[in-house]
């Protein structure tokens, strides 16, 4: 398990692909009008051309081809002139038509690459081989129906651009890294929500490992369906650990699908896949050649929004954040709306980095919740950071307030209010408190006075602890330099 | 280029077609029959022309991203042969 953890092979080296599945957030499905909406009532939400009527024909959606251009451009990649639909053909319950409406030897965007930042803080590039659209399947579910299977088709038709990437990944980590840094695009260019819980975005892992050095590939394994960043990491390496001990047990890895069950933290095998993956792809005949112009390309690039290197860099630019600070901010777009927000209301950009990468970012990895879910918004945290700036409490204080905060407490003002918490400014009682400490600590005194500087803070504490964490810390420490004179 | 049997009990089983046993000889010479023809045809020198990845020489035309469609579960239902919740039901498929 160590080796695990590691990404420490010995001998072997670790081979990764990704195919990255993003739903397109569009209103309407690829090549209907029904609505793409989450969440709705079983089959409301399908047309006759998604439940597959006989003689219906699809209209591909402009807003997909949009998305799916954007996206091309955001990584650099060649966005293809002309591309083709094509039929992937294969039979279950939850494709109607008996074929998925992809592409296969033309989509729409070619070669591509992004760069992922490792943990020793060394950039390295991964290459997108290429994205394209498709529709996705509806769902089964194979539960509580007495021995039959009930399918919801109101996802059927909904818009995917599938991305692919090279076998550049050389360990889980890797993989995390690129993985997050597509989510983190995909949503900064708007065109997918990421939202893993509910499926807007997943991955299937290609997997291999070869003897360092070796310039073949070894076989690989797809992981299908994985859902959340944990999970790919975890399933990489229970699969990269079983097929070592394969080998090295003398067997020989199976190219087939495997199934990651984070329950038992295993991969198993899906059915042999290896005849249902003969799709027989061949240009789907209800639908014409897609053509993007030059100017198409030119006109799209000019919109793209600021993408999550470039506002890192402003951030670091701008607002004197540190590298660190502007990368974990910049890393999810919710988060630096969110620190956007804070740091124009309180004016003060490094208070507002500090805080939300230390306070605020622990806060929300302890609960395992998103920014968006946090119960304190921006507006709110914003006030509570004012009020440390205008010397109404303390920044000891204003995390207890914090706490209050996000247990529903109200706002900053409101919870400073009713607990009491307001800083003494008031010079006459902090001198109060001063001259109880040093009078009960008269050797202690003693020996600042005579240089013992580290004394400062045992005296400044006792002054705290007294007022309870009110007292102004500056102040403490201006008027206990004035006893000393 | 020729077919065997046992490649149209393949491509049969990948198409979900139940072809009779004593059929197979017969698509086994017509299949490769017609891969005969795609190989004469592929003898033709094409040096120098694009090969077409659509028959029409027309584009595409693109819908506005707009909900156009709306509910007819029941509809579309009255005619499916078991329901339940919603949900069209069909034999159980998992492996």
């Amino acid at each position: 398990m160590s080796s695990a953890m590691n990404s420490e092979w010995g001998k072997w080296e670790v081979v990764i692909g990704l195919e990255i599945h993003a739903q397109l957030a569009t209103r309407s499905k690829i090549f209907s009008g029904a609505s793409t909406a989450y969440g709705a009532e079983p089959n409301t939400q399908t047309s006759v051309v998604d439940i597959a009527l006989p003689g219906v024909l699809p209209v591909l959606n402009k807003e997909a081809v949009h998305m799916a251009v954007k996206f091309g451009m955001a990584i650099d990649a060649e966005v293809a002139d002309r591309s083709v639909f094509a039929r992937k053909n294969y039979f279950y319950p939850d494709l109607p038509k008996g074929y998925q409406i992809s592409q296969f030897d033309l989509p729409i965007v070619g070669l591509g690459s992004i760069d992922i930042e490792l943990e020793n803080g060394d950039k390295k590039t991964i290459g997108v081989t290429r994205a394209h659209l498709e529709e996705d399947a509806g769902k089964s579910l194979h539960e509580d129906y007495a021995g039959m299977t009930g399918i919801d088709l109101n996802r059927a038709g909904t818009p995917l651009l599938e991305i692919v990437s090279e076998p550049d990944m050389r360990s889980a980590k890797e993989a995390v890294a690129y993985m997050k840094k597509i989510h983190t695009l995909v949503q900064y260019i708007g065109i997918c929500d990421g939202n893993m819980q509910e499926g807007s975005f997943r991955c299937d892992a290609n997997v291999s490992v070869r003897p360092a050095g070796q310039e073949e590939y070894g076989t690989r394994a797809e992981l299908k369906n994985i859902n959340s960043f944990r999970f790919v990491e975890r399933a990489i390496n229970i699969e990269v650990e079983r097929q070592i001990d394969l080998i090295e047990d003398g067997g020989e890895v199976v190219q087939e699908t495997r199934l990651y069950d984070s329950v038992k933290n295993e991969t198993r095998s899906m059915r042999s896949k290896e005849e249902a993956n003969d799709y027989r792809y061949f240009p789907d005949p209800d639908l014409l050649p897609v053509m993007i112009t030059e100017e198409y390309r030119q006109q799209v690039r000019a919109e793209l929004p600021e993408l999550p290197e470039q506002k890192q860099q402003r951030y670091i630019d701008e607002l004197s954040l540190s590298a660190y600070d502007a990368g974990v901010i910049t890393a999810s777009l919710a988060l630096s709306s969110y620190f956007d927000t804070v740091a124009e209301k309180t004016g003060d950009a490094k208070l507002s980095a500090n805080w939300i990468t230390g306070e605020l970012s622990a806060r929300l990895n302890r609960e395992e919740i998103e920014i968006d879910k946090a119960p304190v918004d921006a507006e709110a945290f914003a006030q509570l950071l004012s009020r440390i700036s205008d010397n109404t409490i303390s920044g000891k204080i204003a995390k207890d307030v914090l706490d209050a905060m996000w247990e529903g407490e109200g706002s900053a003002d409101d919870v400073i209010e009713s607990k009491g918490l307001k800083q003494i400014t008031d010079t006459g009682a902090i001198e109060a408190f001063v001259d109880e400490v040093i009078a009960n600590n008269p050797s202690q005194f003693e020996e600042l006075k005579g240089g013992k500087d580290k004394m400062m803070g045992f005296f400044v504490g006792q002054v705290m602890k007294m007022s309870k964490g009110k007292a102004n810390p500056a102040q403490v420490n201006e008027l206990i330099r004035s006893k000393m004179k | 280029m020729s077919i065997d049997v046992d490649e149209v009990k393949k491509i049969a089983r990948l198409a979900c077609l139940n072809i009779d046993e004593t059929d197979m000889p017969s698509y086994a010479t017509n299949l490769s029959n017609i891969l005969d023809l795609v190989a004469q045809m592929n003898a033709v020198d094409t040096t120098g022309v694009t090969p077409m990845s659509h028959p029409f020489d027309a584009v595409q035309r693109l819908r506005e991203d707009e909900v156009t469609d709306f509910d007819r579960r029941e509809d579309f239902q009255a005619i499916a042969p078991m329901t339940e919740d919603g949900l069209y039901l069909v034999p159980k498929v998992l492996d």
